[in-house]
């Protein structure tokens, strides 16, 4: 298992009061999966990425990622993940994009030759030529987000972890991403783990779903299974819509019966 | 893993070069430091227009002291004063960013926007420093220890403005706070410290050891008496005094790191 998540949570003292942002959440994802990580807003999506990727140390429990405990070995983790922030930028804000992607081929230690066929190739599959010589601040918002995951991924990790990667992508880059992120999947084996509101990304990368809420976890399993949950609903849309309005009625519980008993993984 | 020493080349070298894209304001930053760092040396001379003594000290001893705490200051502030925008990073997210690349986030902060004109100050302590010792004699059997406490000097500043980066974990508006120990330091050291109050003295000596930036070295270097009459043995802890301060704020650095809980978005 590539990345395990064993009956974590992770707690935020706020004025006093405490905010527990993820819950008593077990997961794991095997090597070479592409799992979508849905769930309302606040339901604790980011706060779990961050405790993937070494940023935030959990509060309970136990999270491995490619054998290491993120929190603790954080610098040596980074070598073998790639992350990215949709709503904010991994890059040098002054700095040109070529200059940005030069920094972190010395800093990662990536060998000059292996780095000049990644980026070619990075840079082809994300249309990038136009605005290499570009300072970050001055990109797009779409720019950027391609500038990001190529930044994510010129030292080949194992594991890729997205948050929101496609937020305010206009249909043509966002197809650009979505392409990209599969075939990197197809192609490099590569464990992506990512989380959207957009259920176009989950019907069309992921064959697995985790639906988290109130820092718990609701769902596991295929897309397929998901739609199952709520019957007469047909579009994912409604569906995702139904659970999420659910679990706003009842706060206090869990809601539905999968939290209880979650589907066994397909992959 | 890359050393931290060739990190900070790197990240440094990287922000040279996106100054040197502006080669007229690079230039007239670092003069500008260099002119405003002068008036400031210049007040020495005015003082001592009107007297010939200052807490005991006369004009080259008084342009030594300041020199030696004008170059370590001025190097701390070149290298590591960036540490005092932790809280910028953290409220701006880009801390989030700095600790998931496979390099120390000490020397990330350090050299985040690194402004090269700071070199203008170090200069001008230099060339105090030079020509205070021009008018004082120093042999060659004291003269080590003007290295030594100009590096000693360097890491307590150092390891203030990390003290101060890592209260910014606990207290993210506060970073004003830290700033009255550097700068505040920085200043208060550029005077004989006879010029200030016993219990002053004895504070940076004993609490928050700026005494050993170049006070107590500087005595031994000069060959002079403690207008307080401490210990002699004192005038040689300055890198013991460094390297404690550098041990404190190492692990106040880190414990600050532990209890980092990033933003909500
Ligand atoms: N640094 C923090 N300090 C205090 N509370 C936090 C912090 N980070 C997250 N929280 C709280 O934890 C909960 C989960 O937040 P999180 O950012 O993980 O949600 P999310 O699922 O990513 O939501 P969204 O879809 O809106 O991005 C929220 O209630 C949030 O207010
Ligand atoms: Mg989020």
């Amino acid at each position: 298992m590539i990345i395990e998540v064993d009956r974590v949570g992770r707690t935020f003292k706020v004025r006093g009061s405490v905010v527990h942002a993820v819950q008593d959440l077990s997961f794991s994802v095997e090597a070479g999966e592409f799992v979508g990580y849905l769930g309302p807003n606040g339901a604790g999506k980011s706060t779990t990425i961050k405790m993937l990727t070494g940023i935030l140390a959990p509060t309970s429990g136990h999270v491995r990622v490619a054998g290491l405990d993120p929190s603790r070995r954080r610098t040596a983790l980074a070598r073998r993940i790639g992350v990215v922030f949709g709503q904010r930028t991994t890059l040098w804000w002054d700095l040109p994009l070529k200059d940005s992607f030069e920094l972190i081929r010395l800093l990662y230690k990536v060998d000059r030759k292996m780095f000049r066929e990644r980026l070619d190739e990075l840079c082809s599959l994300l249309g990038m030529g136009d605005f290499l010589a570009t300072p970050v601040r001055q990109l797009s918002l779409g720019q950027r987000m391609r500038g990001d995951i190529t930044a994510a991924l010129l030292h080949d990790p194992a594991v890729l972890v997205l948050d929101e990667p496609t937020i305010g992508l206009d249909v043509v880059s966002k197809a650009g991403v979505r392409d990209f992120l599969r075939r990197r999947s197809v192609e490099h084996g590569t464990t992506v783990l990512l989380t959207t509101h957009d259920l176009g990304d989950i019907e069309r990368l992921c064959r697995r779903v985790m639906l988290i809420d109130h820092g718990r976890l609701a769902f596991d399993g295929t897309v397929g299974d998901l739609r199952a949950m709520v019957p007469g609903e047909t579009s994912i849309e409604d569906v995702v819509a139904h659970l999420y309005l659910s679990s706003r009625e009842s706060p206090r519980t869990r809601p539905h019966r999968p939290a209880q008993d979650p589907p066994s993984v397909t992959a | 893993m890359v050393s931290p020493v060739r990190t900070y080349a790197l990240l440094a070298w990287t922000w040279t070069r996106a100054a040197a894209q502006y080669p007229l304001s690079f230039t007239l930053m670092t003069l500008g430091g260099f002119v405003l760092g002068g008036l400031d040396a210049a007040v020495i001379w005015v003082i001592f227009a009107n007297t010939t003594t200052l807490g005991g000290f006369g004009l080259s001893e008084v342009m030594f002291l300041y020199g030696t705490a004008g170059l370590a200051f001025s190097v701390g502030d070149l290298m590591f004063s960036n540490l005092d925008r932790i809280s910028q990073h953290i409220k701006a997210g880009t801390f989030d960013a700095m600790l998931v690349r496979p390099v120390s986030p000490f020397v990330q902060v350090a050299t985040d926007r690194f402004v090269p004109h700071r070199i203008g100050r170090v200069l001008q302590g230099a060339l105090v420093l030079g020509i205070g010792l021009s008018g004082v004699h120093v042999p060659l059997e004291r003269a080590w220890m003007i290295p030594v406490m100009v590096l000693s000097g360097i890491v307590i500043f150092t390891a203030i403005w990390a003290l101060g980066g890592a209260a910014q974990f606990l207290l993210t508006d506060a970073p004003e706070v830290a700033n009255a120990f550097t700068y505040g330091g920085g200043t208060l050291v550029q005077y004989p410290l006879s010029v200030y109050g016993d219990n002053l003295v004895r504070g940076v000596t004993f609490v928050l050891p700026l005494a050993f930036v170049n006070w107590q070295p500087g005595l031994y270097v000069l060959d002079l008496e403690d207008p307080l009459d401490l210990p002699h043995w004192l005038r040689f802890l300055s890198p013991a005094a460094a390297l404690a301060l550098a041990l404190v704020a190492g692990l106040a650095w880190r414990a600050g790191i532990r209890r980092y809980r990033s933003t909500g978005s």
